[in-house]
């Protein structure tokens, strides 16, 4: 029985990294811009779809990898620089509708560019099941959750650590003052953009051994980012990983324990749970309404 | 008084336009097809563009509508209609029930909380295949009215157009109405309109409520002129997509849902030939058309107008 | 009786007591004023009065029942109306629709009848219209009436909130800083009004920073400083009470 629930808390917690990466990513474009992100998922499925095209054509993994990563970054780039910077200043609503039309755009330009096949990655080493306390688990899931605290701990030390990452926390904190000691804000929003579009092609490549990818899997991973970061609240970075692991577990120990087939459900019934008695979200900033 | 006629009339003279203009039994089935998802846009629309509250998970009540019609006739032997009329009812009911709490909730929290509303009626849907069919789908029994059997691309053109007039009507009446004006208070300033003795909770969840029996009624018409219904009536990407119908065409503006629901349902239909670029298309559309006309369609078209009348 | 009474009210933000065990009461008819430094608790006392925030502390009368964390719907039902420091307009409206907003309590809402064109509604429209229009013309801005309120300017969208809470025909009528960003004249018409409306026998309660307007107004004045009532009484006691000019210190009172 313990070793079932080990298995299960794996299980939950490699999906839950990779939730927890998209989150992170939603939560810093948000920060920077106020806006939801919905083509967040794209990034992933571009991370994990363009390394299997590169090593397909005969690239090797590490620099396979390093281009799907850079490929992630233009199209977030781009997406900023051409749909989400022209449009500043439109309500959420209307900037939401943009980045789905996005999301939809980006999915129909790989079923053209790739293939509408599910691809699989070689595991980086191997996939013999280690042992651990009698629940088998694939060498794999260390490299996801090792790469996901990894990112974790590199984007906390760029925050504290470095002026650009205190431009983007001014930024977060208070767009207009931000401003005005002289930060420009707009390259933040663009500088958002590219860090969460890598954070996101990074899930995808390390995931993708284990879950598969292909052309439409960023739609379900945007959902799952977008109620994890609402689960931990919206805006606050730890939160996000909080809610991205704990969606995961959620969802491991639902399927496993109760039925598989409303995997989906439990976190969202979770999620109701919590927005009902806090509706910011766990760690969310709980604002007062100024009139 | 103008302001009440004004839009049904539009459609009416359009209607029958397009009736007379085409000759194509395909045309008229896309164009009923364009009703009924622009009856379930027009009915959002008085939740999101009037209330100004936001629902990402509105396919549910769709699904709702149309699997009560899809299933109690073959259960029950209950008559199609009937059974439409109760799908009808269970929408507006779990709304009711439901929407104090969730509306409760905010911008970001109130998207989630819909989302997973939507997600949840879509997982029942597809789980509990012994009475649903299942991720497959069902067949739908054939409506038959006093003993005529409807069929034929015609005849569901004028009876899904005549649903979507009254749909326009009514909804161009609450605009028109102190209901509508509360609503439109409740988006502008929740504080101001509490103030002014407006019971936010109950006017959010009345339009809830409504929004949810239009997506029912619309939701049954699916049912009955497809014949057939799969559980992605109820999914997230329908949900998506009547929300874009809304702001596409226009927040707020009733000849805006309808514009919103043609581009985004007969798009799709135009373009099967060239299905590998039906995404690239419609996404793309999206973005430019929601940079260029941020109010969306109609609003910003007639202020263009208006602007240049003025000029 | 009183028309509007706090009894220890007080609320916290954080851990910082924004308001602490505040206690006045208003006469039935007549101009009290609240006055106090810049982050005094003013506004936050006036969304504790008015049911917007729910008090941590102490009770809420009106008309000397007990109305505490009542929302602010059911008191504007018991005849409380108040405007705001910052703009609370619905700016997709036009300037008489606000004000016909303002007469919600006053209208028909059984919802089924408005979902269809029916003439009994028009009818009621109609007059709810002219209704709104009066009351424009009350504040001066029956020439605005159909312009959208986001084209008018901000002295007008002051008068447009007064137009919109009395059109409901309250009792007791909250104003939070009505003259702020007006011109010398627009703050004598208000005044104007201010002195009108009380000598209808309206309650009202006047959150201001123009102490002119405060002194030549008020029956009455309650000074905030900290959260905390340091002085209550007549204008004249209260400009000569030394809490008050410490509180103030270096501004005239």
């Amino acid at each position: 029985m313990t070793s079932e629930l080990l298995q299960f808390a794996f299980s939950g917690l490699t999906v839950g990294a990779v939730y927890a990466l998209v989150a992170l990513g939603f939560t810093l474009i948000y920060n920077a811009s106020g806006v939801i992100n919905f083509a967040q998922g794209e990034f992933v499925m571009i991370g994990g779809m363009s390394t299997v095209f590169l090593s397909a054509l005969g690239v090797p993994l590490p620099i396979a990898s390093i281009v799907a990563v850079a490929v992630a970054v233009l199209v977030g780039l781009l997406l900023w620089a051409l749909a989400i910077e022209p449009a500043r200043g439109a309500s959420p609503v209307t900037l939401i509708i943009i980045t789905i039309g996005a999301s939809i755009f980006l999915r129909g330009l790989s079923q053209t560019v790739f293939d509408k096949q599910f691809h699989s990655l070689p595991p980086i080493s191997g996939d013999a099941p280690v042992r651990l306390a009698g629940a088998a688990v694939l060498p794999q899931t260390f490299w996801v959750l090792g790469g996901s605290f990894a990112v974790v701990v590199l984007l906390w030390l760029f925050l504290e650590r470095t002026l650009l990452g205190k431009a983007v926390l001014a930024t977060a904190a208070n767009r207009v003052a931000a401003r005005l000691v002289g930060i420009n804000t707009a390259l933040v929003v663009g500088l958002s953009f590219g860090v969460s579009a890598a954070i996101g092609a990074l899930a995808g490549i390390l995931v993708t051994p284990i879950t598969l990818t292909s052309y439409d899997v960023g739609t379900l991973l945007a959902l799952k980012g977008f109620a994890a970061a609402m689960l931990g609240g919206m805006g606050n970075p730890f939160g996000a990983v909080v809610g991205g692991l704990a969606v995961g577990l959620i969802e491991a120990f639902g399927a496993g324990l109760i039925s598989s087939d409303y995997k989906d459900a439990f976190a969202f019934l979770v999620i109701l749970a919590v927005l009902f008695f806090m509706p910011a979200g766990l760690f969310g900033r709980r604002s007062v309404e100024r009139v | 008084m103008v302001a009440r006629f004004a839009t049904p009339l539009v459609l009416l003279v359009l209607i029958v336009g397009v009736f007379f203009a085409v000759d194509s039994s395909f045309i008229l089935r896309v164009a009923a097809l364009v009703f009924i998802y622009g009856l379930a846009a027009i009915g959002l629309n008085i939740l999101v563009g009037d209330c100004g509250q936001v629902s990402l998970g509105h396919a549910g009540f769709l699904g709702i509508g149309a699997y009560a019609t899809a299933v109690l006739p073959a259960q029950t032997g209950l008559h199609p209609l009937l059974a439409m009329v109760v799908g009808v009812v269970a929408a507006g009911l779990l709304a009711l029930l439901v929407g104090r709490p969730v509306l409760r909730l905010r911008g970001h929290a109130l998207a989630v909380a819909t989302l997973g509303l939507g997600i949840l009626v879509a997982m029942v849907i597809t789980n509990e295949a012994w009475l649903t069919g299942g991720p497959d789908g069902m067949r739908v029994e054939r409506l038959t009215l006093f003993g005529w059997r409807v069929r034929g691309a015609d005849n569901w053109y004028w009876i899904t157009a005549g649903v979507l007039l009254l749909g326009a009507l009514v909804a161009c009446s609450i605009k028109a109405s102190p209901t509508g004006r509360a609503l439109r208070a409740v988006h502008d300033s929740e504080v101001a309109a509490m103030v002014a003795g407006i019971d936010v909770a109950r006017y959010k969840t009345l339009a809830f409520v409504i929004s949810a029996v239009y997506a029912g009624v619309a939701g049954g018409l699916l049912a009955l002129y497809d014949g057939f219904v799969t559980p992605d009536v109820a999914g997230f990407l329908n949900s998506i997509e009547l929300i874009t119908m809304v702001v596409l065409g226009g927040m707020g503006s009733v000849l805006g849902a309808v514009v919103g629901a043609t581009i985004l349902t007969a798009l799709p239909q135009l373009l099967t030939a060239f299905s590998e670029y039906e995404h690239m298309v419609l996404g793309l559309i999206m973005m430019v058309v929601m940079i260029v006309l941020r109010a969306g369609i109609v609003p910003s078209l007639l202020a263009l107008v208006g602007r240049g009348g003025r000029a | 009786m009183s028309a509007l009474a706090a009894e220890g009210v007080g609320i916290d933000f954080g851990g910082v007591r924004a308001v602490d065990n505040v206690s006045f009461t208003t006469a039935e008819h007549g101009v009290t004023a609240i006055i106090g430094p810049n982050g005094a608790g003013k506004t936050t006392l006036f969304n504790m009065l008015s049911g917007v925030y729910r008090p941590g502390r102490g009770r809420v009368r009106l008309f000397g029942e007990d109305v505490t964390g009542e929302p602010p719907h059911r008191l504007a039902a018991r005849g409380l109306s108040r405007t705001f420091q910052n703009l609370q307009i619905f700016f997709q409206m036009t300037a008489l629709e606000n004000v016909m907003v303002g007469n919600h309590l006053g209208e028909r809402h059984n919802v089924w009848r408005h979902l269809l064109p029916l003439p009994g509604v028009f009818a009621e429209e109609k007059a709810a219209r002219q209704a709104a229009r009066k009351e424009l013309q009350h504040v001066g801005l029956a020439d605005v009436a159909d312009r959208p309120a986001s084209s008018l300017a901000y002295g007008m969208l002051k008068r447009l909130e007064i137009a919109r809470a009395l059109v409901a025909k309250p009792r007791v009528l909250l104003l939070d800083e009505p003259a702020a960003g007006c011109n010398a004249t627009e703050t004598e018409a208000l005044s104007a009004l201010i002195r009108r409306l009380a000598g209808e026998g309206l309650a009202i309660v006047l959150v201001e920073h123009d102490m002119a307007m405060v002194m030549s107004l008020s029956d009455r004045v309650v000074v905030l400083d900290q959260g905390r009532v340091i002085a209550d009484g007549a204008p004249e006691a209260v400009r000569a009470d030394p809490a008050v000019r410490a509180a103030y210190l270096g501004v005239e009172v």
